[in-house]
């Protein structure tokens, strides 16, 4: 039904209709109408069978949400800027522990010197966690990816954060066509957890991985965000049958066909970038935009496709890396790297596992002779992943997740060099 | 109260295991039906109190929910000599997140539990010192403000074991560790700080406080059991003697545990509403200097001569417990 209503009402509408089980929150503008309005539906009974648990700083919002999740409950929070730095530690655990909580970050700059208004500082100081990250234009888009976040999170076991511009969309009253509750029970399903902490069928999370293991978990979570790329573009044929609109696609496209010029951003500029096009375009320049949604996993080969016919890219970042530039147009140019030389990934080294010479010099010979992949992970236990893979596969209220992953696996080849 | 010595070998104590005492009296630990929660190939050091109170503490909390429960642990000694991947010591639904947040994530499964009208599932989260008084106490401050429907367990070995020995808000004053060493002119932990964890929780009014020793497992499983029949926010503090950081033989640490109660330095009661219910009784009263000399922690202490006025100003603070809190007559001033 479409409404007049301010962007975080609509979030805290779409939210609703999700029918999360718990909900923690720490006030953080621009944030708090999206939780305030949570907390008067829990209260007044309008959205059941849900906890409503005011907590004492943001560590322990997201600290609650991943007991909760653990416990298998759907599990929501919002917060941003200083919040989200504060709950750091635990933005990286609930990626780690595959928890599928969906995060609302009403994106605002970090201080000092403090201010409350928006850019994307904070997304982008967590851009590494491993959650999927992705950017809403409008209120629309803020609506629609929040429940299509709660799926994609649910069937990838992957927590999901979607960033909304802080005042500029959280404050601004647009026209939102919100879903019936029937409709968005037909797209998300109850959450039916792989594992979770049962007394019926006691499971040990986050165990501790010394040097062994600890590179595959970090390949086998890479190997999940590919997965995802793949999972957004089947979820949004669902969600585009049952809702009648397309919420996510890895961006979305605006009078590209011929354009010389491209002008790139996340989140709420993209709309004025689309006005600047409308009026460059009437002066006779091939100019197009592009408004990335899907910023974790960087949708690269989608990008390349689409940026590979214009001659200059104009990346309007809304944060900045001291001592490098901006964070989106690095990812841009590495993402269009075709001149020489061949910059390669190998990645090493992690969790303790030692960088041998003999690994590295078997990486540069595999390099040498022209085998060496854009992204290696040095040193895979292949019998291992192997392992985990069938788990995920065979274990007790198992999606296909683990399938999924050997079909990767199998397809991008034997990985690292030996 | 009159003098009365208990003498452990006679019939019907309350020594675990005891198969002379009637079934109801007996120890979880000495019935086969015991979960043990946390099991045998874990990686503690000999001797280790964390290890023996845990699981004592939770095969408690088991046979009090009737296996129907849920454990979130903090980071530290007690998560990492459990769980080193592939392989895990517990027997029941466990997770570990993050070293401050244990109480936190607790108050996260019980939010779950409730939402799905599943509080039969009784929720036990737990830590070391460390995770509790210095990084954990905001989240369990929170859950105790909040009245969450968590017992929080506290296994307290007085400083950071698992990083090597360094001093937290729970080191005692003048013991080693890493960070407070013996030298200088005051050497190890100053006297007048660190914080009293059961006191604090007790100012949260919370329904249930404890304080235990792993010298007496009984009353521990008794105080286990008996905050599983509170439902809100439970605290139970145990001291646990750890023989790497504490510089005391393996074989000690049951001695060591009853001597901190013994001297008064542990104050051992139950407190209900923020208002203390009862204490146990110090039976055989002893000097603070029995109980810190086998420890190599306070080893400065007594030599290369004795250091009577540091060891005067711990009597001191012995001597305060046992008035603050009736250890002697059990009448609480």
């Amino acid at each position: 039904m479409l409404e007049q209503i301010e962007g975080s009402q609509a979030v805290a509408r779409a939210v609703r209709l999700s029918r999360p089980e718990v909900i923690c929150a720490y006030p953080i503008s621009p944030q708090t109408h999206i939780v305030e309005a949570l907390s008067v539906a829990v209260k007044s009974g309008a959205l059941e069978h849900c906890e409503f648990v005011n907590v004492e700083s943001e560590f322990a919002a997201l600290s609650v949400a991943i007991g909760a999740s653990a416990a298998g409950a759907r599990s929501y929070t919002a917060t941003a800027s200083q919040g989200l730095l504060y709950m750091i530690e635990a933005v990286y655990n609930a990626a780690g522990l595959g928890l599928p909580i969906v995060m609302t970050l009403a994106n605002r700059a970090i201080g000092a010197p403090i201010n409350i208004w928006n850019d994307h500082s904070d997304a982008m100081a967590v851009r590494d966690a491993g959650w999927i990250q992705l950017f809403a234009e409008t209120n629309q888009d803020a609506a629609d990816l929040h429940i299509y976040a709660f799926r994609l999170a649910e069937q990838l076991s992957v927590p999901v954060m979607v960033n909304m511009d802080g005042f500029i969309l959280t404050h601004a009253t647009e026209r939102v066509d919100l879903p019936t509750q029937e409709q968005v029970d037909a797209f998300l399903p109850p959450y039916a957890p792989r594992t979770y902490l049962d007394p019926a069928d006691p499971v040990s999370i986050g165990a501790m991985v010394g040097p062994e293991a600890f590179t595959e978990v970090r390949y086998l979570a890479s190997l999940r965000q590919q997965e995802a790329l793949s999972a957004i573009e089947q979820i949004d044929e669902e969600f585009s049958e049952v809702f009648g609109r397309r919420p996510c696609g890895f961006f979305s496209s605006y009078r590209m066909e011929d354009a010389e010029i491209v002008a790139v951003a996340m989140g709420s500029a993209v709309g004025t970038l689309k006005d600047a096009v409308d009026d460059m375009r009437e002066q006779g320049v091939r100019v197009g935009a592009l408004g990335l949604r899907t910023f974790r996993p960087f949708p690269a080969d989608a990008i390349r496709s689409a940026l590979s016919g214009s001659r200059r890219v104009l990346v309007f970042e809304r944060a900045h890396s001291p001592g490098f530039g901006g964070q989106l147009s690095a990812d841009i140019a590495a993402t269009m790297r075709s001149a020489e030389p061949t910059v390669h990934s190998v990645v090493s080294g992690l969790g303790g596992r030692p960088v041998t010479r003999l690994s590295v010099a078997s990486a540069i010979q595999a390099a040498s002779k022209g085998e060496l992949g854009l992204e290696t992970f040095l040193d895979l236990d292949e019998s291992l992943l192997k392992h985990e893979v069938t788990e995920l596969g065979t274990a007790r209220r198992s999606s296909a997740t683990g399938g999924t992953l050997a079909q990767i696996i199998e397809s991008s080849g034997p990985q690292g060099a030996r | 109260m009159p003098f009365q010595p208990i003498k452990f070998y006679q019939t019907g104590s309350f020594v675990v295991g005891n198969r002379l005492l009637s079934e109801d009296q007996r120890s979880v630990q000495s019935s086969q039906a015991r979960t043990n929660s946390l099991t045998l190939g874990h990686r503690a050091c000999q001797g280790c109190g964390e290890a023996l109170g845990a699981r004592y503490a939770l095969d408690a909390a088991m046979r009090a929910t009737d296996n129907q429960m849920v454990v979130a642990n903090a980071t530290g000694c007690l998560e990492v000599f459990t769980t080193p991947f592939p392989e895990t010591s517990w027997q029941i639904p466990w997770i570990h997140s993050l070293f401050g947040n244990s109480a936190a994530v607790g108050t996260g499964i019980a939010a779950a539990l409730r939402s799905k009208g599943r509080q039969d599932i009784r929720v036990v989260a737990q830590a070391g010192d460390g995770g509790t008084v210095d990084i954990g106490f905001g989240p369990l401050s929170g859950m105790f403000e909040r009245n969450d429907d968590v017992l929080f367990i506290c296994y307290d070995n007085e400083a950071y074991m698992n990083t090597g020995v360094q001093r937290s808000g729970a080191t005692p004053p003048a013991a080693r560790t890493a960070t407070t060493d013996a030298v200088g002119p005051h050497p190890g932990e100053d006297f007048g700080k660190g914080k009293n964890l059961p006191l604090i929780a007790m100012a949260h009014e919370i329904p249930y406080v404890a304080t235990a020793t792993v010298a007496e497992l009984r009353d521990l499983e008794y105080k286990v059991e008996k905050a599983m029949s509170f439902h809100g926010a439970r605290y139970i503090h145990v001291l646990v003697p750890c023989p790497l950081g504490w510089g005391s033989a393996p074989s000690d640490t049951i001695r060591l545990s009853r001597m901190a109660k013994e001297t008064g330095l542990f104050p051992v009661f139950e407190a209900e509403g923020g208002e203390v219910t009862s204490v146990s009784n110090i039976r055989h009263q002893l000097p603070v200097e029995e109980y810190l000399r086998p420890q190599r922690r306070y080893q400065h202490l007594f030599r290369p001569q004795p250091d009577t006025e540091t060891i005067g100003r711990i009597q001191a603070i012995a001597d305060k417990n046992i008035s603050r809190f009736g250890l002697l007559n059990g009448e609480p001033k």
